[in-house]
This record gives C-alpha cells, structure tokens and sequence, in this order.
C-alpha cells in the first residue's frame, strides 16, 4: 500500500474539516478525489505531506509513518510530488531553475546532470522551448506542466495534484490533464483533487466522493458516475454533469 | 570658507573613519538581521520569542543611551575593547534590528505558496529561506534597506559623544579652533549628503535590475 489514511481528524478552530477519514492507495493506482467546494478533499491532500498537520489519525507513506517537522519529514516530502492549484513556481528563478533546484539541494545532484534531467523533463511535458524564462512570462497551462515537471524531478513515489486545473482558463486545461492522463498510464501512484470528471471517468482507477469532511462513497469511475449508490453522490453528479 | 579648507586633512580622517564605520556596521547589521529573520519567521517557539525580544528591546532604546552604556559599561564588566570598535558593533547590533524588521516584512509580502512549494519538493526550512524565500523578499526591501543604510550613515556620527573621531567629531574639534560652525559644518554636512544621495543611486539601480516578473 502506497498510501494508507486510518481515523484522521482536522478541525480549522471550531470547523472540523475532516471526520474519521480513511483510505487507502496502492502502489500505481490513480484515485480522483471530488466532491463539492467545502468538502475538505483539499486538505485531505495537504495532510498526505503534512502541508496540514492533522489532528489525530494515522498516515503511512509506503509503510512509514507521516513524521512530524524536522529534516525526516523533509526527506518524506522529497518522495511525494505535490502540483498546487496556483502553480507556485518560484517567482525569481528560471522555469529550468525551478526544474533543478531541489534535485540539486535535496537529493545532491550534480549541476549537469540536474540540467539534464530537467530539460528532459520540460520536453517530456511540451515545454522544452520555455526553460530560460522566468515562470511569469508562461501561459497558466505551461506554467502548471513546468510545476508537474518539477515535482517529477524528484522522482517522487506518489504524486498529489491539489485542484491542479481549477486556476487555469478552459483552452489550458486540456494540456494539463493530457500530461496528467500520460502520467497515470506510465503507472505513477496519484492522488487527484480535481472538478474535472471527464478525467476522472478516463484516468482514475477509483473515484473518492467527499462530502462535509467524510468519505461518503467510493468506486470505480464508470459504476460511479453511471449509478452512484448515494444520494448525495447522486445529487452532486447532477448538478456538475447537467451542464 | 578658509576655515573649512585650511583644516582638509583632518576632516577628510574624519570623513575615513565614518565611512569605515558605516561599511562595516552596515556589513554587520545584515548578517544579524538575516539571522534574527531567520528565527522569527522559523518554526522554534523558543528562538522566535528570543528574536522578538531583540527587535522590540533595540529598537525601542536610544542608539545614544546603547552607544554610552558599551563604552563605559562594558570595560566595568572585563570587556574592553577599542572606541570605535564598540561603536562599529553597537551601531550593528542596533541597526541589525531594523534590518530585520525590513527583511520580515519582505518575507510576509512573499506568497504563502512559494514556501509550501519548497516544503513540499523536501527542502528544509533553512534551505526553503535561504534559496526561496530570502532572495525573493530581499527584492522586494531594497528600498526600506537603502533607507535604513542611510539613517546608519547619520547615526554614525553618535560615536562622536562617546569619543569617536569621526566626521562629526573632527568637524567640533575643527569649530573650537576656528569658531566658524557655519561653513564647518554645512561642509560636513555636504559630506553626509553625499554618501546618502550614492546609496540612493545604487538601491534605484539594484531595485531595477532584481525586478521580478510576477
């Protein structure tokens, strides 16, 4: 098991934003993550690498427990690529620069071989042309593939992709989900947040429903959205299909 | 106006030793402000109250009352050292805290995003500062610490109460003699004027040329 959520509890104050969540992900799965605005399948994904410190449960990252801060966690984190809703590439660094960084200052990779790789990396997502200029310069699309392209420089063992398309104009997110989709099909382990459900029939292997900080259902991508056994599954995919 | 040209080479000493003063201070003032930034914005509980109550208690001191207290404080408790010396790691330590407000200030003007980013790809929260945060928010306060260099230019010229020759110092001693304070002084003053209007040249021409896109 790549992933496994057992009992985990977040409350933000008085809001409890996570209720007894558990969940497991093999290694190579693709599990989407929906749901509606509100429903906490954000920071779930953000308890994964302890962006959010949760309140109580357990999480195992390919059989070792989440750490907590310290140069463990850091050494966690360099295993698990995480793609943000708002790109954040980094703002005073060329695209390739944002490519080579944490291979060279994390995992000790020379300088040469850290260009290498994410040049390769840049075509890999079709954004070879972009390398020297600064992230700003880059259409939303380019910039969020030079994003995954950075946590691909890690070789991470698992990929959490945060709402990923939800900040991009429409013309934009094909090329992000068409790199996603590439990803899955090589059999990188993913956890997707996402309101894209034409790629979570196409790429998921298991679809999550979140609602109010539960898991309140999950299956299969095509059992789910063609006969959800919730009603509020079933409340949810009609007013996101119906348009 | 003689009064200011017969006396030439002893206020350009002064003016030396202000400017050596200023370089070195200043040079010490951002090593300390990078370091006490760098543990107020950390995540040790400890470290962040420690560098709190540095910046709260150096600022709100008078740079005169810290400059007095060293010189004739700390040779009552065993340490002594050289006038200017004492005044050149006063003025750091004082400034220092001014340094680090500036650099906290870019920190906070940073989005939240770019530290998650770094933190997410594995770097430590030291390395997350220094090769992501501190460059960007270091752009962004050239300004305030182009200003701060200034007011440490001017507040060089406290050292002259505790002893320091410096320019201040020199343009006194030069008064006593001559009695002219008007033409001594405006030259000094013309002097002090001219180290401000350079560090303002060069924090224009840094701030362009560090711009970033955002």
């Amino acid at each position: 098991m790549m992933i496994r959520v057992r009992g985990l509890n977040k409350w933000f104050g008085d809001h409890h934003v996570l209720h007894d969540v558990d969940l497991d992900v093999a290694r190579g799965e693709v599990v989407v993550v929906i749901g509606p605005s509100g429903s906490g399948k954000s920071t779930l994904c953000r308890c994964l690498n302890r962006l959010e410190a949760a309140d109580s449960g357990e999480i195992l990252i390919d059989g070792v427990p989440v750490p907590e801060e310290g140069r463990a966690l850091a050494r966690l984190r360099a295993d698990v690529g995480m793609v943000f809703q708002n790109f954040n590439l980094f703002q005073h660094k060329t695209v390739l620069e944002n490519v080579m960084l944490a291979p060279m200052k994390v995992r000790g990779v020379s300088r040469a071989e850290a260009e290498r790789t994410a040049r390769e990396l840049l075509a890999r997502v079709g954004i070879a042309e972009q390398a020297g200029k600064q992230p700003a310069r880059l259409s939303g699309g380019q910039q969020q593939r030079a994003a995954i392209a950075r946590a691909l420089a890690m070789r991470p063992k698992v990929m959490l992709f945060d709402e990923p398309t939800s900040a991009l104009d429409p013309e934009m997110i094909g090329e992000v989900l068409d790199v996603m989709t590439g990803l899955a099909a090589d059999g990188m382990t993913m956890v997707v947040v996402t309101h894209e459900m034409g790629f979570a029939r196409r790429a998921a292997d298991r679809v999550v429903f979140m609602d109010g900080g539960r898991i309140v259902e999950t299956g299969e991508p095509n059992a789910f959205f063609d006969s959800p056994r919730t009603d509020r599954a079933r409340d949810f995919l009609a007013k996101v299909l119906t348009h | 106006m003689s009064a200011l040209f017969d006396h030439l080479p002893e206020l350009w000493q002064g003016l030396v030793v202000t400017l050596q003063m200023t370089v070195v201070s200043f040079a010490g003032a951002v090593v300390v402000g990078l370091v006490i930034v760098a543990m107020r914005v950390g995540p040790v509980p400890v470290l962040r109250a420690v560098a709190t109550v540095y910046v709260e208690v150096l600022q709100n001191l008078p740079l005169l009352v810290l400059l007095v207290l060293a010189v004739f404080g700390l040779p009552e408790i065993g340490l002594e050292a050289g006038l200017t010396t004492t005044a050149v790691v006063v003025i750091a330590l004082y400034e220092g805290a001014y340094i680090a407000e500036a650099l906290r200030s870019g920190v906070n003007a940073i989005s939240a995003g770019q530290g998650e980013a770094a933190r997410a790809l594995g770097l430590t929260f030291g390395q997350s500062l220094r090769h992501v945060i501190l460059p960007q928010a270091l752009r962004t306060v050239v300004q305030p610490i182009g200003n701060i260099f200034i007011a440490l230019t001017m507040n060089t010229s406290l050292a002259a109460a505790v002893g320091v020759v410096e320019l201040t110092a020199a343009a006194n001693r030069v008064n006593l003699l001559e009695a002219q304070p008007i033409p001594i002084f405006v030259g000094a003053g013309l002097a002090y004027a001219a180290i401000a209007a350079c560090a303002g040249f060069v924090t224009g021409r840094l701030e362009r040329r560090l711009a970033v896109a955002r």
